[in-house]
């Protein structure tokens, strides 16, 4: 299927692809379908695109790059909501809020994206662990 | 809206799985101790709304600079 996207203008994707957040995210609880599309030129970023609101894409990085150590404990809810049958067929992202300035950017690590690769069901967990942070800085002065 | 005033030790029931016990009172703060289902989410209120606002800012950028981004990772990998 043809969609728009915010930053890649239309593409076609498949519909095999489309991950579900049957509740939405924190602060858009009506967006439930997105598309993880690959960033150009990095790896370690995807983009998160609306299929319902163009406008609205999310960048999201791979956490363990960020904190090798990165270890979250899934709610027994969200185990139960996305169906998960074992730890290796989920997928964890955190969305990056992007600034003009590059050692402003931030990772939230707080409430890391979920996503069950068997069903591609999908869930931002907000974790009770104050240990990483809603804005972890990417930048590191040396 | 229910309204009711709790002594300290005393407890609320909420359902038949939810107990919200009034561990402890001070000044202008209270300490509550929360019985509930593991499957219960429980959050402070403001970390929820925290993420809430994250995500819209999160949302809004409209001009994403790849190279620039990259710099960013590369200093902290």
């Amino acid at each position: 299927m043809l969609i728009n996207t915010k930053f890649l203008g239309n593409i076609e994707i498949e519909e095999k692809d489309i991950i579900s957040f049957e509740h939405g995210l924190p602060g858009f609880n009506k967006l439930n379908n997105f598309v993880l599309l690959p960033v150009e030129g990095n790896e370690a970023l995807s983009y998160m695109q609306s299929l319902q609101e163009t406008n609205v894409c999310f960048i999201l990085i791979n956490p363990f790059l960020l904190v090798e150590d990165y270890e979250i404990d899934i709610s027994e809810d969200t185990v139960a909501n996305l169906k998960i049958d074992k730890p290796a067929d989920i997928c964890l992202y955190s969305i990056l809020t992007i600034t003009e300035d590059i050692k402003d950017i931030t990772a939230n690590l707080t409430a890391p994206i979920v996503v069950n690769t068997v069903n591609n069901k999908a869930a931002q967990e907000v974790l009770n662990d104050s240990r990483y942070g809603i804005k972890y800085k990417l930048y590191r002065e040396e | 809206m229910l309204v009711l005033a709790r002594k300290k030790n005393e407890s609320i029931l909420i359902g038949e799985d939810i107990e919200i016990i009034i561990s402890d009172i001070s000044d202008d703060k209270v300490k509550l101790a929360i019985k509930a289902p593991k499957s219960m989410k429980v959050f402070r209120k403001e970390l929820l709304l925290e993420i809430e606002q994250e995500n819209k800012k999160s949302a809004e950028s409209d001009h994403i600079d790849i190279q620039k981004l990259n710099i960013a990772i590369k200093k902290n990998i």
